[in-house]
């Protein structure tokens, strides 16, 4: 069983009244699904610019709070607060400033990669959308296979597709479910610079690779049946620490 | 604006790329026209039969197109993207009723003609131009009614259940209003009198139960 370390802010820096600072703040957040309890008390600080990776063996409670913080999930208890503003109230203020790259790429079978991001260039009313498009295809190296009908693509190409559409629209959260998922290692240096570290936004990253969440982290949040066993800064943590979260399994 | 353009636009795309409500929806009035032909033993149909026969059949059809109206969004995980995006929640059922109009119209473009081939002696192509109006009335009704009932099936995992049990008690006054529409224009000699009453009917109904999904879908796409 994992003891738990230290928070990564201090307690007197939780006041509600400070988390408007903050890129993520929950307090005290409760998210049920009838009688299973996904997230109990979760209270969490994340600075702008940094990165969280979030840790849980399956069904701890990580995919609930991404979606809570895209604003697809509402809390039933305590207060969460995204870029500022709080949640689900000022969900319209949150939608434009933040990307999800979520376990689906959330694209259209039937439509190319390049139709896709159209699509969603509209929804998101991105400037000069061709060109920014033409850009993220360069860089995600899917240029000569963007006309292609999404269920052409192989689950790593439309997850190439997917990390476009999360980071189209410039956003300063960005929301990762296992984003290597499928990329060959050439795939996943060039989402690098769109969804690594160098993308220089706030990220809160789902991952089961611990050495590779740790080196990307700035603060850890380990999550166990919904409870937080550790909030700590990366640097004060060892592998050891977030394997134990995954019990005998681990 | 920008959004129901979009989604629309998206819809249709798909549909013309999978072929997968229109298709079965024509087929489907096609099949049951020919049922009705047999099944009654009647090569001629008039008035109100007639009319109560082709918007039975129009209904059921509508049902296919509905049913498959969200399916998109669920199987491809395209939900999450439109609920996430910075749009007006009412924008999907806006784009969603305006697909769903383009496929009931492509419907009757078809299933009228056989209509008329298997069942109406004369006067048909004289009744056309009203009919049209009266189809396009009960298209908008239908839409909006099922595009917002579609958003609450699609969540739920006896979708294809719940939605003709949620749909038809709700459409009953469309049914109503435009088969009491139709058989005087489907009537020998064509009679227009009566028509014009039943028209109000339906656009009354699309009026009220276009404010009531307008009012209601942003609390139905919640969490």
């Amino acid at each position: 069983m994992t003891v738990p370390v230290e928070p990564a802010v201090e307690g007197s820096q939780r006041a509600g009244a400070e988390s408007i600072t903050y890129a993520v703040a929950l307090d005290q957040v409760v998210r049920h699904y009838g009688e299973r309890v996904a997230l109990r008390h979760v209270t969490l600080r994340l600075e702008q610019g940094r990165t969280l990776a979030v840790f849980g063996p399956n069904g701890a409670g990580k995919t609930t709070l991404l979606r809570m913080l895209a604003t697809l999930l509402v809390p039933h208890e305590g207060e969460l607060r995204v870029l500022g503003h709080v949640l689900p109230r000022d969900a319209h203020r949150v939608r434009p400033r933040v990307g999800l790259l979520a376990h689906e790429p959330l694209l259209y079978r039937d439509l190319s990669g390049r139709e896709n991001l159209r699509f969603y260039a509209r929804l998101y009313d991105v400037e000069e959308p061709e060109a920014r498009i033409a850009h993220l295809l360069e860089s995600t190296g899917m240029t000569t296979r963007s006309d292609e009908p999404v269920r052409n693509l192989s689950r790593g190409m439309a997850q190439r597709i997917g990390i476009c559409r999360a980071v189209l629209h410039r956003p300063e959260l960005l929301l990762l479910d296992e984003p290597r998922a499928h990329l060959d290692p050439e795939a996943a240096a060039m989402a690098e610079l769109l969804i690594g570290a160098r993308a220089g936004v706030t990220r809160v990253l789902v991952t089961h690779e611990i050495e590779h969440g740790l080196a990307e982290a700035d603060q850890v949040l380990g999550l166990r049946e919904g409870s937080v066993l550790i909030d700590a800064p990366a640097a004060r943590l060892d592998p050891r620490d977030v394997r134990a979260l995954y019990g005998a399994a681990a | 604006m920008r959004a129901v353009v979009a989604i629309a636009r998206k819809d249709l795309l798909v549909e013309l790329r999978t072929k997968e409500s229109v298709p079965a929806m024509a087929l489907f009035a096609v099949t049951t026209f020919v049922i009705f032909h047999f099944g009654l033993d009647r090569d001629r149909l008039e008035g109100e039969l007639a009319a109560g026969v082709l918007w039975v059949t129009l209904l059921f059809a509508a049902i296919l197109g509905i049913n498959r109206l969200f399916v998109a969004e669920r199987e491809q995980g395209g939900f999450d993207g439109i609920l996430m995006a910075p749009i007006e929640r009412t924008s999907l059922l806006i784009a969603k009723s305006g697909a769903l109009i383009v496929y009931l119209v492509a419907l009757e473009l078809i299933a009228l003609p056989v209509f008329a081939l298997f069942f109406i002696d004369e006067g048909f192509w004289a009744a056309v131009p009203r009919l049209a109006l009266v189809t396009l009335l009960a298209d908008v009704g239908l839409a909006v009614v099922g595009a917002m009932l579609a958003s609450i099936a699609i969540h739920t995992r006896a979708r294809d259940l719940l939605l003709p049990i949620l749909l038809l008690p709700l459409t009953v006054p469309v049914v109503i209003a435009a088969a009491a529409a139709t058989k005087p224009l489907l009537s020998i000699p064509l009679d227009t009198s009566g028509v014009g009453k039943w028209l109000a009917v339906l656009a009354l109904y699309d009026l009220v139960f276009g404010l009531l999904a307008y009012a209601v879908f942003d609390f139905l796409m919640e969490d």
